[in-house]
């Protein structure tokens, strides 16, 4: 099956021409495929918002082709009918919030889309289910009355009204206290169940994606540095530690314990698996202990 | 504001921030009172040879015209066309007369040139030391009542946040583009509608921001006025001296040519 997003050597340079001119993007080549939970992590600057703008057609490269559902991005009018099948979900989206209604807020897109209005308000009622807030409630608060926490499962809730086959998170976590980011990320994952969406989630959160991404893509100064699984990524800790980030506290823990002679797989994403893994090398290493000693 | 502060190192940009001011204002009042081509040669020498003094390219300044082009054109337009004398052209209904010509250029010359040397201030000054110059200035008028430095402190906040209020517009752009809005076309009504989705989330945003810049002064103690000292004091040297006795010199000159 062919990538829903496929980049070939794409390059964006800001205000290019002007004294001002910025290379965002250099010769970035990559493909997501269709249902895929792809990661895109970096340190700040390093062009990973730049990127997801050009998946919607926000951005057009300044030079490198971009297919996106099909769609080559160069096309002014395809670029523009690009939001009804990738939702972008900006940083900090709860500041774009502006109806009186909760619900208003979250028909917003759906009505732009020229659906009809029972269509619309079923679709509104899905999506605020979804992200855990009463419908009916929603119809008489204001957004401004919510909490930070809430306002950001609105702003969430307006771009899954779309029901978009690409969904893209920019940095949805930041801000979060860890059960709104477990949360926020679990209603990600049932969101790509239920739809069979592709989600793009970019973050600088190694713990988020080490569990839920099957791929990572890692920009660096607007370099793409690395692209693979998880495992295939955090095993290569001193390139990412000198592109500033970090490992999964998970995988820093085994590397120390291997540092220390204990002779564990460094490759370990998550806490369960690394709990599973010293067990196994300390009981091994008893039942060796045990058979050696008479 | 005309064009942005462009850091540099040359005469003007040392200048102190209220000669500048000084300066900037005597040479509109040069460039308006001047009637004839005399006058406004006279009172045109200073802005252009500032204009070189800044080191600058000529396309910034260029830049900053063009944005009055509208103003210029139509000034220009109605001068050509509306006044009578002796005609150099007839077309149709319309007609150039010699006078015309001359006071259509003269229009267009004395606004290029108030537009210039109001950029020649925003160019060569960063805003804090532009309303660090004001302050000054108006200080004397504070025993009127006039609370100057709070003037001063709302303008260089204005400033301080145009940038900001900028770049989260355009953010919101993308945001509410993302979701299908359009911010073009339709009727006046509708576009109006249409802007919604950009403004009241970027006058939320303002609030916030006002409210949390205040507690944040108030955290470091912000008293007004009061007795408060600068960590750069302006002082006038030798230069601004110079500066200031220039543009006075054809400010009279240019008062002498038109009155006497």
């Amino acid at each position: 099956m062919s990538p829903i997003i496929c980049a070939e050597n794409l390059t964006h340079v800001y205000s290019a021409g002007t004294p001002f001119e910025v290379t965002s993007l250099e010769g970035i080549s990559l493909g997501i495929k269709r249902g895929e939970f792809f990661a895109i992590v970096g340190a700040t600057g390093s062009g990973k918002s730049t990127l997801v703008q050009h998946f919607n057609g926000l951005l057009t490269p300044t030079s490198g082709k971009l297919w996106v559902c099909g769609v080559d991005v160069s096309g002014k009018k395809a670029r523009r009918d690009l939001w009804r099948r990738v939702g972008l979900v900006f940083q900090h989206p709860e500041q774009q919030l502006f109806e009186e209604t909760v619900f208003e807020d979250v028909a917003f897109g759906p009505k732009n889309m020229g659906l009809p209005r029972d269509e619309v308000r079923q679709r509104v009622i899905e999506a605020l289910q979804l992200v855990g807030l009463d419908p009916e409630q929603a119809e008489r608060q204001s957004p401004f009355q919510l909490s930070g926490g809430n306002m950001r499962r609105v702003a969430i809730a307006g771009v899954l009204a779309l029901k978009p086959e690409v969904l893209v998170l920019d940095e949805p976590t930041a801000g979060l206290d860890p059960r709104g980011r477990r949360q926020l990320l679990d209603l990600v994952e049932s969101f790509r169940q239920k739809q069979g969406s592709t989600v793009v989630l970019v973050t600088h959160n190694m713990e988020e994606v080490a569990a839920r991404a099957e791929r990572i893509a890692v920009l660096h100064k607007g370099w793409l540095a690395l692209l693979g699984t998880p495992r295939d990524v955090f095993n290569r800790a001193e390139e990412l530690r000198a592109m500033g980030l970090d490992i999964p506290v998970a995988a820093a823990l085994m590397r120390q314990l291997r540092d220390a002679g204990l002779p564990v797989r460094t490759d370990v994403l998550t806490n369960k698996e690394a709990e599973k893994e010293i067990a196994r090398v300390l009981t091994s290493g008893c039942r060796q202990a045990g058979t050696s000693s008479p | 504001m005309l064009v942005q502060y462009f850091p540099g190192d040359s005469l003007l940009h040392r200048l102190d921030p209220r000669t500048k001011v000084v300066a900037v204002l005597s040479a509109a009042v040069s460039v308006l009172a001047a009637a004839d081509w005399q006058g406004l040669g006279l009172a045109a020498l200073p802005v252009l040879a500032s204009l070189f003094l800044t080191r600058l390219p000529v396309r910034v300044f260029l830049h900053g015209l063009r944005g009055f082009w509208v103003l210029l054109a139509i000034t220009f337009l109605v001068q050509l066309f509306t006044i009578p004398g002796e005609m150099l052209l007839e077309l149709g209904p319309l007609g150039i007369s010699r006078d015309g010509l001359e006071a259509a250029t003269l229009i267009f010359l004395r606004l290029s040139l108030l537009i210039l040397a109001a950029s020649l201030l925003t160019l060569t000054t960063s805003p804090i030391s532009l309303t660090a110059g004001l302050e000054s200035i108006l200080s004397p008028f504070r025993r009127l009542g006039l609370p100057a430095h709070e003037l001063a402190m709302m303008m260089t906040i204005a400033l301080r946040f145009i940038p900001t209020l900028l770049q989260e517009a355009q953010v919101l752009l993308k945001a509410q583009r993302s979701r299908g809005a359009h911010f073009s076309a339709g009727n006046p009504a509708r576009w109006a509608r249409g802007l919604l989705p950009l403004f009241v989330p970027l006058l939320a945003g303002a609030l916030r921001r006002a409210e949390d810049l205040a507690t944040a002064m108030e955290a470091r103690c912000y008293r007004g006025g009061a007795n408060r000292t600068r960590i750069r004091t302006l002082r006038f040297s030798s230069l601004d001296y110079a500066a200031v006795g220039v543009a006075l010199g054809v400010l009279a000159g240019t008062l002498a040519l038109r009155f006497l």
